[in-house]
């Protein structure tokens, strides 16, 4: 009798969607959704979705209450209904709820993001012995009373020898049964994302606020498309070292800037952890660019072509404009290795660019 | 589970059977009402609709669902019940609920249905309503496989956008009816006077020139002419009904607006008896299950939930508080012979705090029969919140009730509490309460500068309207009219005319430039 509302109310959903989608490179800027998690309701407000009426404005914003109020006092109205008439209905924004990964939905099909195609033959699976079955064989410390127990009563009431007054029960070899295991596999992580910043003292608050939703964003698309993914961070100046989420947002380093660091510190990661040929290896680097020489530039390329760039399934450079200047890094990269598909590198000057950003890291479904 | 719902439903029909003896010996009346159990998620949808289980399908009754289902999951509010106004009347409870709610919540519900089946401003509505809606949602269905979501549902959106555009009072009047079925042929207006100045025979050529005469005639008989085949006659508040009647809709549009609107028309005198009927309703609970139905161990349980309901907070008017109290100090006014012009004129407080020129008559039961219990079942046949209001509410009662009146202040733009002026509360209430709290908007003339322009007049009363909204709904107006839409309003104490042609929305001061329309407000 009510399957109306449930139409209704998914059409409505519908509709949210696609504002937010409309709204999309906004939304992409707010900080605040920062450190949300997939299915938990996050409540963003969704503009121009009310039927709009002929109603009074506020030029006489007054109305008329109960209580202890003396001339003076505020009037505490929290936005609804101030009276009977309620002059006041609808005049917030619509507040809509929406879990992350809906939102990540939504940012793959505005961005029209293919789905990553995961590499690796066989997907890793993992697998689990349950003891959910029966069997007519197997050890006795297996043997399921209950069961062999109605399976003896029966067959001695269907035969007649039951005798209620003296209700003894003898199990037969075939009253026995067994619990028994069955074998689930379950798809298991193979995919792992390495973030790696530079924290050189050139990388200011603004640089790491942009890394962080950019971040926030590429985590959001690839759980989307990975169960269990695994997120590795990595930060460096002229060292680098892995460190743990909370730090790689937060921690203010000072010094200068060797990229290739990073880079090793994730080769080597890689190489103890992760085999390049059954793992989906996602390597995302943000820096300002501002390498400390041409030599070490050179180096980078050369581990990223011989090493890096063939293990993984994209490399992501991510070039923040700092406020010394744009780095050259960028260049480099373009000149020695532009020819790669695997290397895909972006310009983010500001937050509106991580949109774009986005799009072009992901638009090869790798 | 199935087992434990049937039970419960026949306790139910048991306490309602019960209660609905009580209700009938305080001369409550009522349809026959049918109780439905439903549970919270239930009882949301159903809410959402309206108060009915169907509704022709919209996304709007899918936002409202969402904002009562969270509101319920928060603990903002529970609804308890939703009533229809049908005949048979239609209940819909809670089904985990105390006793003593079921209780209340029924004889809450006997009151509505009372005050839905004998109150004038319902006269009007259809009895029918839960079929019609059912109806309206096969239509409207059918039209969406017809034509396609993607054309229905903007035109639904366009038409909700106006929904309120109609004439509540026209239920009750008869505008234009005997126009086609005249007992007597029209007066025919005179020929047009024209301006004769006073003149001796022998100058009458020269002062009264023919030639002028005859082009100030033509001139006046065209006017006329043009006044006569205006549109409308006379300004016209039911927008919707004008432009059903005359935009060039095709058959399922007109079908589709025609059903908002009368759903419109509906939903009206609810919006218009909100304080007057959740007054009454909590009246007679509280009648009822204090005189009748409360058991010693439930008594505490009904007070808290009792109170709940009425409760008031800073800053809002509860029309439930408002609505009974304002009954009950009629009642006690009628009872003690404080009306009339004698206890209008006194103006010693003291005597009209002791005043008592009427006895309950010898050996009447309390309540029942008496002046003032005739009263209130008189007022809850003719009156309407604004009547209510305008007639009942008298500066000892603002007092007692603590109400206030506030505004923002311009200074430092807070709202606060200003005086506690009586005249202010009470005009700010009845302003509240009047038209739902919309403006009020009139067609002014449908075929403006001849070029079958659609104008519009708001009639300001001292609020302007929302500049943005307005501009947005003349929008909606303009895809239902096809021609460009006008809307005459005064914001800031200027004359302003906010048009849309479709593509642009312009504004501009109204001065001598601006031709009028056919109607002035």
């Amino acid at each position: 009798m009510m399957s109306g509302i449930t139409k209704d109310h998914q059409r409505f959903r519908q509709i949210v969607k696609g504002k937010i989608r409309d709204d999309l490179r906004k939304f992409l800027t707010r900080g605040e959704l920062l450190g949300r998690e997939g299915n938990k309701a996050i409540s963003i407000p969704v503009r121009g979705i009310e039927i709009p009426h002929f109603r009074y404005g506020d030029n006489d914003d007054a109305g008329v209450g109960t209580g202890d109020g003396k001339p003076g006092d505020q009037a505490d109205r929290n936005g609804e209904g101030i009276g009977p008439g309620g002059t006041e209905e609808g005049r917030h924004v619509l507040e809509v709820e929406i879990s992350l990964n809906e939102l990540a939905e939504i940012l793959g099909a505005e961005l029209k993001l293919p789905r990553i195609e995961p590499k690796g033959k066989r997907r890793l699976t993992s697998e689990k012995d349950r003891y959910s079955g029966i069997r007519q064989t197997g050890p006795e410390s297996l043997r399921h009373f209950r069961r062999t127990y109605r399976r003896a009563l029966r067959r001695h009431i269907i035969s007649g020898t039951y005798d209620p007054d003296n209700p003894t029960i003898i199990f037969e070899r075939s009253d026995r049964t067994y619990r028994s295991w069955k074998t689930t596999t379950s798809p298991q992580s193979n995919a792992v994302i390495i973030y790696m910043m530079d924290v050189s003292g050139s990388m200011g608050d603004e640089q790491k606020e942009l890394v962080r939703l950019e971040a926030f964003w590429i985590d959001a698309w690839l759980r989307r498309n990975y169960e269990g993914i695994e997120s590795r961070y990595i930060v460096h100046d002229v060292r680098a070292g892995e460190v743990d989420r909370e730090t790689f947002y937060r921690i203010r380093e000072d010094g200068g800037t060797r990229i290739s660091s990073a880079f090793r510190a994730a080769r080597d990661l890689i190489g103890s952890r992760y085999v390049p040929h059954e793992w989906n290896i996602y390597l995302f680097h943000f820096s300002d660019g501002d390498n400390s020489s041409e030599s070490d530039s050179r180096e980078c390329c050369t581990l990223l072509r011989d090493e890096l760039l063939p293990m993984c399934n994209l490399l992501g450079y991510c070039q923040v404009a700092s406020a010394y200047g744009s780095g050259n890094f960028i260049n480099v990269l373009h000149e020695h290795l532009g020819d790669d598909e695997r290397l895909v590198t972006s310009r983010v000057n500001t937050k509106d660019d991580i949109y774009d950003s986005i799009k072009a890291f992901f638009s090869a479904g790798r | 589970m199935t087992v434990r719902q049937e039970t419960m439903r026949d306790t139910i029909a048991r306490w309602a059977e019960e209660i609905a003896e009580f209700a009938r010996r305080e001369q409550l009346d009522f349809y026959e009402t049918r109780f439905e159990l439903l549970d919270a998620d239930e009882i949301s949808q159903v809410a959402a609709y309206g108060g009915f289980p169907q509704r022709f399908p919209h996304w709007r009754y899918g936002m409202e669902y969402e904002r009562l289902q969270r509101t319920h999951r928060y603990g903002l509010g529970k609804i308890y019940e939703m009533v229809i106004n049908n005949d048979p009347c239609y209940a819909y409870l809670l089904n985990d609920s105390h006793v003593v709610d079921y209780k209340t919540v029924i004889a809450h519900v006997y009151a509505h249905c009372d005050f839905f089946k004998h109150n004038h401003w319902f006269s009007g509505t259809n009895r029918r309503m839960m079929d019609e809606m059912a109806n309206h949602a096969t239509r409207v269905r059918r039209y969406i496989d017809r034509h396609g979501l993607d054309r229905v549902e903007p035109f639904i959106d366009t038409c909700l956008a106006v929904e309120d555009l109609i004439d509540p009072h026209s239920v009750f009047m008869r505008r234009d009816a005997d126009r086609w079925t005249r007992t007597h042929p029209p007066v025919e207006s005179e020929a047009p006077r024209v301006t004769r100045y006073p003149a001796k025979q022998y100058m009458e050529d020269f002062i009264n020139p023919p030639s002028a005469l005859a082009r100030e005639r033509d001139k006046k008989q065209k006017e006329k002419d043009a006044h006569e085949t205006r549109m409308p006659a006379h300004p016209m508040r039911d927008v919707l009904l004008f432009i059903l009647e005359h935009a060039p809709l095709s058959d399922w549009q007109a079908d589709i607006l025609s059903i908002i609107r009368q759903e419109s028309y509906y939903f009206a005198p609810q919006g218009q008896t909100k304080i007057m009927n959740e007054g009454w309703a909590s009246y007679w609970h509280s009648t009822i299950m204090t005189r009748y139905c409360l058991r010693e161990e439930d008594l505490i349980t009904y007070c808290d939930h009792h109170s709940g309901t009425l409760a008031t907070s800073p800053g809002r008017l509860n029309p439930y508080k408002m609505g009974i109290e304002l009954l009950r100090d009629i009642e006690r006014r009628w009872n003690t012979g404080r009306h009339g012009l004698e206890y209008e004129r006194c103006t010693d407080m003291e005597a009209r705090r002791t005043w008592k020129t009427c006895e309950p008559p010898e050996g009447a039961v309390i309540g029942r029969g008496s002046p003032g219990r005739e009263k209130i079942f008189e007022v809850r046949r003719i009156y309407n919140d604004v009547t209510f209001i305008d007639e009942f509410l008298t500066p000892e009662f603002a007092e007692d009730q603590k109400l206030y009146h506030y505004r923002m202040d311009p200074a430092t733009g807070r709202v606060v509490a200003v005086k506690n002026e009586f005249d202010k509360i009470k005009q700010q209430m009845l302003f509240m309460l009047t038209n739902h709290a919309r403006p009020y908007i009139y067609v002014l003339d449908g075929n403006y500068r001849n070029r079958g322009e659609l104008y519009l007049g708001h009639r300001h009363n001292g609020v302007d309207l929302d500049i943005k909204y307005a501009v947005e709904t003349l929008k909606s107006l303009q895809r239902l009219w096809g021609r460009p839409v006008h809307l005459h309003a005064r914001i800031d104490d200027d004359a302003v005319l906010f048009s849309f042609d479709g593509q642009q929305s312009t504004q501009q001061r109204v001065d001598d430039s601006v031709p009028s329309p056919a109607c002035k407000l």
